[in-house]
């Protein structure tokens, strides 16, 4: 059956809780949960107060001044810090977002800081996402095309035709949005999830692929595609704003429209 | 599964089952074609003068509505059984265990199915 309870080694303790300088008067209070697969302990969910006042606006902010100042044991992903490498994904707050673009203050009382749900760790906030990136490998996520490219140009496309890759184009596959997703969690052996099929998508919708055809044929599987049930989890936290649940229901459209 | 395998083969898995779409339309189909029935059911027990055992043979004894019965329970047990089917694929991650549950589950909703329209033939054609 699915999972509905934490197997007994993935519970998680009450951890250690580490006080802000003395003097600190603005303190904002941070619980991360943290978990290392070599201690053989079970996670945990350490409690930092952060000086808000030496502190940056964001939430990667307050974890990279706890990382360099409070705990150097705390491992997270994150590159660009402005919402477009897609390497800060984490769940805040209850809810799958990237830590620098989220701002501390949105966050009322004691913020929670979890990695993403339901993928294995490989250590505190850094989620092993080996079968996210190999789902949207799957969907080959290239342009496919036998019409030989022109010799002195680009191939062309029409500006009403390149307006149709907007919103699709712009997955910075953080993964966020498949790993909201209930279904995801459930057959994510099986179930592409949302980020790969809107990929699948964004090359269906290309004017200049001609696998269109090949593409809806490798999709059409009741768990690779079908698996969606429109629960707009993943249009609900894309921290780009995209909407996944609307171009899995196109391709569900395109493969009705090609069979009736 | 081998741990030597490369993530996207594991991925790829056994690649597409090249269906779903007709489950998918179906269901889609039999929920609209249930709200009309649905609604001409509830408005027809509704307007019954009395309730009475004999009222309800009575009205099922019209071609008409003996059709229409037989319609809503096809169309209601076809419904529920891709409704069920998709909740078990949902949540049963076995394989085994999941398409004998699909069976079981689909078995039983034809028997109910077939019942119920032999129910409302032998009504409408029976003595």
């Amino acid at each position: 059956m699915a999972e509905f309870k934490l197997p007994a080694n993935s519970i998680v303790k009450t951890g250690k809780t580490y006080k802000a300088a003395d003097g600190a008067t603005n303190i904002k209070v941070f619980k991360v949960y943290r978990y290392d697969l070599a201690s053989g302990e079970n996670p945990s969910l350490d409690t930092y107060e952060v000086d808000l006042d030496t502190c940056g606006p964001m939430i990667l902010d307050a974890l990279l001044k706890i990382k360099n100042e409070m705990d150097a044991t705390l491992s997270l992903r994150r590159s660009c810090r402005e919402g477009i490498c897609g390497s800060c994904s984490m769940n805040i707050d209850g809810r799958n977002t990237l830590a620098c673009t989220k701002a501390i203050a949105e966050v009322d009382g004691e913020v929670n800081v979890y990695p993403l749900p339901h993928q294995p760790i490989v250590k505190d906030l850094v989620s092993d996402l080996t079968n996210f990136y190999a789902q949207y490998a799957s969907v080959e996520p290239w342009l496919k095309s036998d019409t030989p490219a022109p010799p002195d140009q680009e191939r062309v496309q029409s500006v009403e035709d390149r307006k149709e890759l907007d919103g699709l184009y712009e997955c910075i596959l953080c993964a966020c949005c498949s790993t909201s997703c209930p279904s995801y969690w459930w057959n994510s052996d099986r179930y592409l999830g949302p980020a790969a099929l809107l990929n699948a998508h964004r090359w269906i919708k290309d004017s200049r692929d001609d696998a269109t055809g090949e593409r809806l044929d490798a999709l059409e599987d009741p768990f690779k595609l079908y698996r969606c049930h429109t629960i707009m989890n993943c249009t609900d936290v894309c921290p780009k704003e995209l909407n996944p649940a609307k171009a899995i229901a196109e391709i569900k459209q395109m493969m009705v429209e090609r069979k009736v | 599964m081998s741990k030597f395998r490369s993530p996207l083969s594991v991925a790829k898995g056994m690649g597409s089952a090249k269906e779903g779409t007709h489950h998918f339309w179906m269901q889609r189909v039999t929920a609209v074609a249930l709200v009309p029935l649905i609604l001409w059911f509830c408005l027809s027990l509704a307007m019954m003068p009395e309730a009475t055992y004999a009222t309800v043979v009575a009205w099922m004894k019209s071609p008409f509505n003996s059709v229409m019965l037989i319609l809503c329970i096809f169309a209601s047990f076809w419904h529920l059984a891709m409704g069920l089917q998709v909740i078990q694929e949902d949540y049963i991650s076995d394989n085994n265990i999941r398409m004998v549950s699909i069976l079981v589950m689909k078995l039983l909703c034809f028997f109910f199915a077939a019942l119920g329209v032999f129910s409302v033939i032998k009504i409408a054609v029976g003595g």
